[in-house]
């Protein structure tokens, strides 16, 4: 069968991507990268961490919008930007929230790192919980356990079993733990936990802390 | 009640209503609204009851319990008809001689009666008061006209017309066109074509469709919804029942919050007597049309005021919000084609389809036509709700309408838009206002809270409210509106304290953009508005806070300083009676002063002090 195809325009590459796919999947078949962090595949996209918003106008328009790439689908004629000035400024910004509220989590500093984030302006804090959502989609669409959801709203938000009790739906099957960002600390050799790290993509030589002696490896191996 | 099967019925019914009322009839309207309750009408109303019942027919007199009249303000609101007689602050005890004086004698109560703030004139009908003067109540007029529990009443001043119009001498294309051809656009905010919105609607693939009626009002101090879903909600009902013919909806909801007890009573009332009427259910009217409603009570999350986080609340999943690349119209409640507009909207469409889209269109500019009801609240005189033109200046809706300043202080700002909108300076009072001359000046129409703010307001104060109000109010599932709202929310903090410095600026306007560039909905996209336009067009104000380390409008406590003029001060001692820490120390008939390491800023000095000697720096 014919795959139906849609032309559209990525960071100034006109490309014939399949129908129906979302701007994220569009770009990484071929190879461009876009920053994530509550998108994972094989799951209902989310949309909450905004991370990978881009530029999207049409062929001809001088209108352009914003919005994340993992929940918009592709159409005809669309001209999508991911590294304009006004996504960096918003994608920096978005990382220097991230790993305000969040330094001891591995993906917000990564992010923050990658966004070349020099410094943070805001208070730290210290939260595990991201509130990227893996976990109750994980429960829920792969492993038919039901078990998570978000209680609460706005800064009260968590993540909860029912009336915080494990039902019998769970099958402690650990697959929110497999997927959730926040149990992966991330290296504390260069500076105090709970400070702006990322500093390993910036400096020149590997730091003798790094204990694998695979300095900068999550740039190669998982890339964000 | 007899079930209307037929134009014919319906005409025949109203008839039968004309015909059993009465030449020479007294009609006794006490206000019924939530803001007069909280006044007293429900006493005044039972004791209406009470004497007129015990006094027997000596003349016909009917008392209506009507929905809310606008003017919150001096209620409980009485009007007498024939005479149109307009009495203000009514209590219990004056209903005897209301009722022996002037329904009796025809004499005239001069102490219920509105005095004009200016020129100190007694006004004895409701067209000549100031506020109502200026206004152009075409949707909320009919509330005084009313009872919104009898449908007899509405059927009364032509009710159901505009319905069995549309259903008989229209067909659903020539709905949309004539309310396209109006130009009526959504009163919820953002202000999209209903006409449009219907036809995206009607043309979307999909045997069942739905209408939503969107009562999830939240802004703070605004309460226009409210009121029309109180005081008329079979007018709301009509407009739906259109709608749905319109777009060959089959089932309807209304969404109003259970804060709004009063509204989901009448609208339920409303419901069974439209069914029972056979105005909802199957083959309406004989038309071979079916369409039910039935009321979604929300929990209260302001958030659910936007369309698909209220479409989650309704399925009965956690109300947030999602993606939009795919619209309602085209999915929404249930997975199906949705239309949903807001109370107001609704309101609008029988009038449109019974005086057509012509009569529509020659009211307002050029791109808002029509009309939109405010809720006027803050420093000036009038207050309530008031329904203008659009395109009307907002001077004369403060000015003219709102009666002006209210005690000596000048008006520096009005506030549009509730915590979506932004604050818009005295200077440009002559704006006219419509949905786009608002947006562009950085604030928006949003459902019509309008706040006035004078001198004694702090601007700085003002958008802290607004930000820490979205910061609880955030459903917190993006980042940037959940953390990004909290931390302008500890920047404002910080800078009301006076630990401001300049950098907090820049960041504060930095994050602002950022936050309403990339949220995921409405609600986040506009929330840096109060904190920008306030920025925009007050900075002055943020840089006495930071600087000088100073509040213009004395409002922000730790920046400010409690002192007694010793030239005023005679010495009386209530201050230091009243003060709560003992902060006031002074000698009788000797000159008092004030501790400032103990004194708490609690302003009781203030309010006792007889010759205003207590100063605020």
């Amino acid at each position: 069968m014919e795959r139906k195809t849609v032309n559209v325009t990525i960071d100034g590459r006109s490309l014939d991507v399949e129908q129906g796919s979302t701007i994220l999947q569009a770009a990484r078949e071929f190879g461009m990268h876009i920053p994530t962090v509550c998108y994972m595949e094989n799951l209902t996209p989310y949309g909450g961490c905004r991370i990978c918003v881009v530029e999207i106008g049409y062929d001809g328009g001088s209108k352009t919008f914003i919005d994340t790439s993992c929940t918009h689908e592709v159409k005809e004629g669309m001209v999508i930007q991911t590294q304009s000035p006004r996504i960096i400024r918003a994608r920096k910004m978005l990382a220097e929230l991230l790993v305000a509220s969040a330094p001891n989590v591995k993906i917000a500093q990564d992010i923050a790192a990658r966004m070349g984030l020099l410094k943070v302006r805001f208070p730290m804090e210290d939260n595990r919980c991201i509130l990227c959502g893996l976990c109750i989609r994980m429960c829920y669409e792969q492993m038919d356990g039901k078990a998570l959801g978000f209680v609460g709203r706005g800064m009260g938000r968590k993540v909860s079993m029912p009336f915080e009790v494990r039902p019998d739906t769970c099958h402690l099957c650990r697959g929110c733990d497999y997927v959730c960002p926040g149990v992966i600390v991330p290296c504390q050799g260069v500076t105090d936990p709970g400070e702006l790290c990322g500093r390993c993509v910036r400096i020149e030589e590997m730091p003798s802390c790094c204990s694998m002696g695979t300095f900068g490896c999550f740039c190669e191996q998982n890339p964000l | 009640m007899r079930k209307i099967k037929s134009v014919s019925d319906l005409e025949r019914w109203k008839e039968n209503i004309f015909s059993r009322e009465k030449q020479d009839e007294v009609i006794i309207s006490v206000c019924g609204g939530t803001g007069c309750h909280a006044y007293g009408c429900k006493k005044v109303r039972d004791e209406f009851a009470k004497i007129i019942r015990k006094n027997g027919d000596v003349k016909e007199i009917r008392l209506r319990y009507t929905g809310c009249r606008g003017f919150c303000e001096r209620g409980p609101i009485v009007t007498i008809q024939p005479q149109g007689i307009f009495y203000q602050r009514v209590q219990e005890k004056d209903v005897p001689l209301i009722l022996s004086e002037t329904v009796e004698k025809g004499k005239i109560l001069e102490h219920l009666l509105y005095e004009d703030a200016i020129t100190k004139r007694k006004v004895t009908s409701e067209k000549e008061i100031p506020f109502y003067k200026a206004q152009h109540r075409l949707v909320l007029g009919n509330n005084g006209q009313i009872e919104p529990t009898k449908i007899e009443d509405y059927i009364g001043i032509g009710g159901y017309q505009a319905l069995s119009k549309a259903l008989f001498e229209m067909k659903p294309e020539q709905i949309i066109d004539e309310i396209r051809a109006s130009g009526l656009r959504g009163r919820g905010g953002a202000g999209f074509l209903t006409g449009k919105k219907w036809e995206d609607c009607r043309k979307a693939p999909g045997e069942l469709k739905y209408i939503i009626c969107n009562c999830d009002e939240g802004d703070p101090g605004a309460y226009m919804d409210r009121s029309l879903l109180e005081g008329n909600p079979h007018s709301v009902l009509e407009g739906m029942m259109i709608g749905a013919y319109a777009i060959s909806g089959s089932h309807g909801y209304i969404y109003v919050r259970h804060e709004y007890p009063l509204a989901c009573k009448n609208a339920e009332t409303a419901i069974t007597q439209a069914r029972k009427a056979g105005f909802l259910g199957k083959n309406i009217l004989g038309s071979g049309f079916d369409f039910d409603v039935e009321i979604a009570k929300g929990g209260g999350a302001f958030v659910c005021g936007e369309s698909t986080a209220l479409i989650a609340s309704i399925e009965g999943r956690v109300g947030e919000p999602r993606s939009k690349q795919v619209h309602t119209v085209t999915r929404g409640l249930w997975g199906k084609p949705t239309n949903l507009n807001n109370v107001e909207t609704w309101a609008n469409v029988p009038l449109i389809i019974n005086k057509g889209s012509q009569w529509f269109s020659s009211m307002g500019t050029e791109k808002s036509k029509g009309t939109k009801i405010f809720s006027l609240v803050g420093k000036v005189k009038n207050t309530g709700l008031v329904e203008v033109p659009m395109g009307i200046t907002l001077k004369e809706i403060i000015f003219d309408i709102g009666g002006g300043q209210q005690d000596g202080k000048r008006i520096k700002a009005v506030q549009t838009g509730g915590p979506s909108g932004g604050c818009i300076p005295a200077s440009l009072f002559d704006l006219p206002v419509d949905f786009d001359s608002l947006t562009q000046v950085g604030s928006m129409m949003g459902s019509g809270g309008m706040i006035v703010m004078d001198e004694g307001t702090c601007m700085v104060d003002v958008a802290k409210y607004f930000v820490h109000f979205l910061q609880e109010e955030s459903c917190g599932k993006c980042l940037p509106c959940r953390e990004g709202l909290k931390r302008m929310g500890e920047i404002l903090d910080r800078i009301t304290e006076g630990k401001g410095n300049e950098e907090d600026l820049s960041l504060l306007e930095e994050l602002a953009e950022v936050v309403a560039d990339t949220s995921l909905c409405g609600l986040g996209k506009t929330a840096p508005n109060p904190v920008l336009s306030a920025l925009r067009y007050f900075r002055p104000e943020f840089e006495a806070h930071i600087h000088q380390k100073r509040c213009p409008a004395a409002v922000c406590t730790p920046l400010i300083k409690y002192s007694i003029s010793e030239s005023d001060c005679t010495g009386c001692g209530a201050c230091a009676k009243i003060c709560p820490t003992q902060a006031i120390k002074g000698e009788k008939k000797q000159n008092h002063f004030i501790l400032a390491e103990i004194c708490s800023k609690c302003g009781s000095c203030i309010d006792v002090c007889k010759a205003n000697a207590v100063m605020v720096q």
